[in-house]
């Protein structure tokens, strides 16, 4: 019993001649934090502001609850779009205490109403005992939970967030980003983020959006994205991992210098087409009993583990992650054995 | 719904266009006289005193130029740079002649350097000289009115400087003394081509001023395009003639803002490294401390103190026969003149800033630009270019009325207080738009979209959000204007109403009748009011160098 909230039908928005977003399409189930991910200049913030209504696409349809927000014909300015918006650099109103801005969008409440709002979301966000401060007397950490606060109190339809770690500490923003997920679930808004940060991205959504040069790649869960990239953008932006060659051996079969990897080859590719394999670093399961001994070329000391790279070839390597007891020096060999349960490959582009 | 809020943004646009239509007619008014060609006035002034007019006004700039930037720049090194007594209280009291119109310092050295002044009766008294037995320097020529401007308007160049050096690395001052160069040669080699382009635009507002200057001009007799222009309007009755010697005075104004503008085109290759804490003060030594703090006494004492305390002894001696019911109603409409003008341009400057802000395209961003033009265009210029459209209006109205009811409307507008709000806001909007932009340019954009999307309007935006931000630099802009419209001389005695008076235009005419000491309690009634934006500029400077602004 879901309900789809927030649907984009073929979007496209240019700045004369550049094309700033392409043809794109998403929907969100009610109650489902997506997230729009990508480097910067992917288009990313300009889809969000479109659906916040700051931006007005060229093409397409905008829904927020069934009610079409922006098409040919229509374009609702953002104030008749029920949405919130937590903001890159917050936009507290400096003039306004904390109770004051997080009472800025309340204005079909009536005073007693508005103030009872204010301390539950002032509760909700552990900061009850501020609220007569002024936005240059917080901290970061701070003014981005008021932000948010602000962005719910008029409980909207669909919370908008734009990079809204980017300006923290780096520290703070894992912390803040599972946080600020169980507060936007506890309200039971449907919201949608921007970040360039994937671990931000998987920390926080349900649904990832992949967006590279104006157009999204895929749309699917973290894990899908993870596991299951459907293009080589994907399978490099997100996570580590390497491309090595194999060659297809038959429908279910590709030979490669890990040797012979089980999985679906892509459409089109036949016996002895050439592809590329994924091979993430969880892929690779150190063993030291194993006869399959790699040589290491570089390691790097990560605390809990170790990253290890490994030669395979003249021209490739993969990479190995252990428990950091395991230390093994430089060019020595080490044992792995192949523990594939998502086998991504991708046809050569030979013209590369 | 929608197309009505569509439509309410595209009202903005529309709006701001027809405000910068509207205060351009002035401009094209007075410009649109060149295309009809010269008349019999117009030979008549170009055979008797166009050349005076030409080389008075050249005299003026070159005199000017030399007075202000040396007095400017030098202060302005000593107070960033030197360490020495009274630094501080100098850095700020250095701006206090800005708060004299140039009018009024000439009509108080004019009292005080005339035969019967103070000085000339002391000396004769001392010496027990007769009327003829010494010679005196006169005041009243085209060398007194480069004086008196110079000490007037040297502050534009002294506040701009001084904040180009202290704006400038002091990496750079440094790198230049590790290289071996001392600090004076320093000065001469790297700060001050620094400071160039920050120079030449203090410089040019001075020589604005100084061509749209009437009263000092015409009080010293000394022909210049300005008195030419009111003579030619008043004495002739020639609009056509006046209007194109307006034009040409137009001409000088454009070219010192083409001067200005070429010159600030290179500020951009200049460095910017942030704020960075200045170089540690020279400390001069005990004598050349002592002689900085003369040579920053010099300016002060002249262009403020001494006629300050002139105006305010005069004022005491006058007080009983001069501050009576009139004088009260000469105040109250200078100040109700002031301070609805002043209202109304901030009115307009948000309209005009709300609307670049919401639409800027490069068609709106050109039209304020248009409607704050009227600060480089002389007072009398925009006078004339007022009063001509108006009285043809007022004149059709009336022949109107008369073919259809018989009667006579007489003149509606250009005769009234109507005309006169309009020119000032015409050549005073530049003001409240340039504090009303900038303030706006400091609150994020952010801040609209944060509050368009909890549902508000943009009007409702501009209200809740930006206007009380921008609080104080919007009544620092009211009480600029204000204080500008109480100093205006031409525009206010070309335009003013039958027998409606002004504090200005008091001064004036009392000065006029040689009723100096009369004269005192208007003009430092102007002068004590000028002195409150001084003191707020002054704040100004002081705060930023210590803490960043508050919106940052």
């Amino acid at each position: 019993m879901t309900n789809i909230l927030l649907q984009l039908n073929s979007i496209y928005l240019s700045y004369g001649s550049h094309t700033v977003i392409e043809d794109i399409d998403l929907t969100l189930q009610e109650g489902e934090i997506g997230c729009l991910l990508g480097s910067s200049g992917c288009g990313k913030t300009t889809l969000l502001r479109s659906i916040a209504g700051f931006e007005k696409p060229d093409q397409g349809q905008i829904r927020i609850r069934n009610k079409i927000v922006n098409d040919n014909a229509t374009n609702k300015p953002p104030e008749q779009r029920n949405i919130g918006m937590v903001f890159q650099d917050f936009a507290l109103f400096p003039h306004l205490s904390v109770k004051k801005n997080i009472a800025f969008g309340l204005t079909k409440l009536n005073k007693t109403a508005a103030a009872q709002r204010v301390q539950e979301l002032l509760d909700m966000i552990g900061l009850a005992d501020i609220g007569e401060k002024y936005p240059h007397q917080l901290s970061g950490g701070q003014q981005q939970r008021i932000a948010l606060a602000r962005a719910l109190a008029p409980k909207p339809d669909l919370l908008l967030l734009d990079e809204p770690f980017s300006s923290l500490d780096v520290e703070l923003r894992e912390q803040l980003a599972t946080e600020v997920r169980k507060i936007i679930k506890h309200e039971g808004i449907t919201a949608i983020l921007v970040t360039h940060d994937q671990h931000e991205a998987f920390a926080m959504s349900d649904k990832v959006g992949l967006l590279h040069q104006g157009k999204m790649l895929q749309w699917d869960t973290p894990y899908n994205l993870y596991h299951q990239p459907t293009s080589q953008y994907a399978a490099n932006f997100i996570g580590q991992g390497v491309m090595i060659p194999g060659t297809v051996l038959n429908s279910q079969t590709i030979k490669t210098d890990l040797g012979d990897i089980h999985g679906k080859v892509p459409d089109g590719c036949r016996e002895n087409c050439p592809v590329d394999v994924l091979i993430r670093p969880d892929d690779i399961i150190h063993d030291d009993k194993s006869e399959h001994q790699l040589e290491i070329i570089d390691k790097v000391f990560r605390g809990a583990e170790f990253l290890y790279t490994l030669k395979l070839n003249d021209t490739s390597s993969v990479l190995c992650i252990t428990p950091s007891h395991h230390n093994h020096p430089v060019n020595s060999q080490l044992g792995i054995t192949l523990d594939m349960s998502h086998v991504v490959v991708f046809k050569r582009n030979l013209t590369k | 719904m929608i197309h009505f809020i569509k439509n309410l943004t595209d009202r903005w646009q529309l709006g701001v266009i027809l405000i910068a239509l509207l205060f351009a007619v002035p401009v094209i008014t007075v410009v649109s006289f060149v295309f009809q060609g010269p008349n019999d006035v117009w030979q008549h002034l170009v055979e008797t005193v166009l050349a005076d007019y030409i080389s008075n006004s050249l005299l003026l700039m070159l005199g000017v130029s030399l007075g202000t930037l040396s007095i400017g720049i030098t202060t302005a090194w000593l107070t960033s740079i030197c360490e020495f007594p009274g630094r501080k209280i100098f850095q700020w009291a250095l701006l206090l002649p800005l708060a004299v119109p140039a009018y009024i310092i000439a009509y108080t050295y004019t009292g005080m350097l005339d035969f019967s002044g103070p000085v000339q009766t002391f000396i004769r008294e001392s010496f027990g000289w007769g009327p003829r037995d010494y010679w005196f320097p006169e005041i009243r020529s085209i060398d007194g009115a480069i004086m008196m401007l110079s000490l007037v308007l040297y502050p534009y160049v002294y506040l701009l400087t001084r904040a180009a050096f202290l704006e400038q690395s002091c990496v750079t001052l440094e790198a230049s003394r590790s290289l071996g160069r001392g600090p004076w040669r320093s000065f001469f080699s790297i700060a001050l081509p620094m400071a160039r382009p920050a120079i030449i635009t203090g410089l040019s507002l001075a020589l604005m001023e100084t061509l749209a200057d009437f009263g000092t001009v015409e009080y010293f007799g000394v022909a210049t395009f300005t008195t030419g222009i009111f003579r030619t309007w008043f004495g002739l009755g020639d609009a056509t003639a006046a209007s194109q010697l307006a034009s040409m005075l137009l001409l000088f104004v454009f070219v010192l803002i083409l001067i200005e503008r070429f010159s600030r085109r290179q500020a951009r290759y200049h460095q910017h490294i942030g704020r960075q804490a200045h170089a540690r003060r020279i400390q001069l030594s005990f004598k050349q401390g002592w002689t900085a703090f003369i040579a920053c006494s010099i300016p002060l004492l002249l262009g403020f103190a001494l006629p300050f305390s002139q105006l305010l002894i005069w004022t005491i001696e006058t007080a009983e026969e001069m501050i009576n019911s009139d004088f009260y109603t000469l105040a109250a409409n200078s100040l109700s003149l002031a301070f609805v003008t002043s209202l109304l341009a901030l009115l307009l400057a948000l309209f005009m800033g709300y609307g670049q802000r919401l639409k800027n395209t490069r068609l709106i961003r050109l039209m304020v630009r248009i409607a704050s033009m009227g600060y480089a265009i002389p007072g009398t210029v925009i006078a004339i270019g007022v009063v001509i459209p108006f009285a043809w209006l007022d004149n059709s109205i009336d022949d109107w009325a008369r073919d259809q009811f018989d009667f006579s409307t007489g003149l509606i507008l250009s005769g009234t207080l109507f005309a006169l709000v309009f020119s000032y806001l015409v050549r005073f909007l530049a003001v409240s738009v340039g504090s009303v932009e900038s303030s706006l340019g400091k609150i994020k954009p952010s801040m609209d979209d944060a509050a368009r999307s909890m549902g508000y309007k943009p009007f409702q935006v501009l209200r809740k959000v930006h206007i009380p931000i921008m609080r104080t630099t919007l009544l620092t802009a009211i009480l600029l204007v204000f204080v500008d419209v109480l100093k205006e001389l031409p525009a206010t005695l070309l335009l003013r109403p039958f027998n409606f008076n002004t504090l200005a235009v008091r001064a004036y005419e009392l000065a006029a009748d040689e009723r100096l000491a009369d004269a005192s309690s208007a003009a430092i009634m102007i002068v004590l009011t000028g002195i409150i934006p001084v003191i707020l500029l002054s704040l100004a400077i002081t705060k930023n160098q210590y803490e960043p602004s508050e919106n940052d």
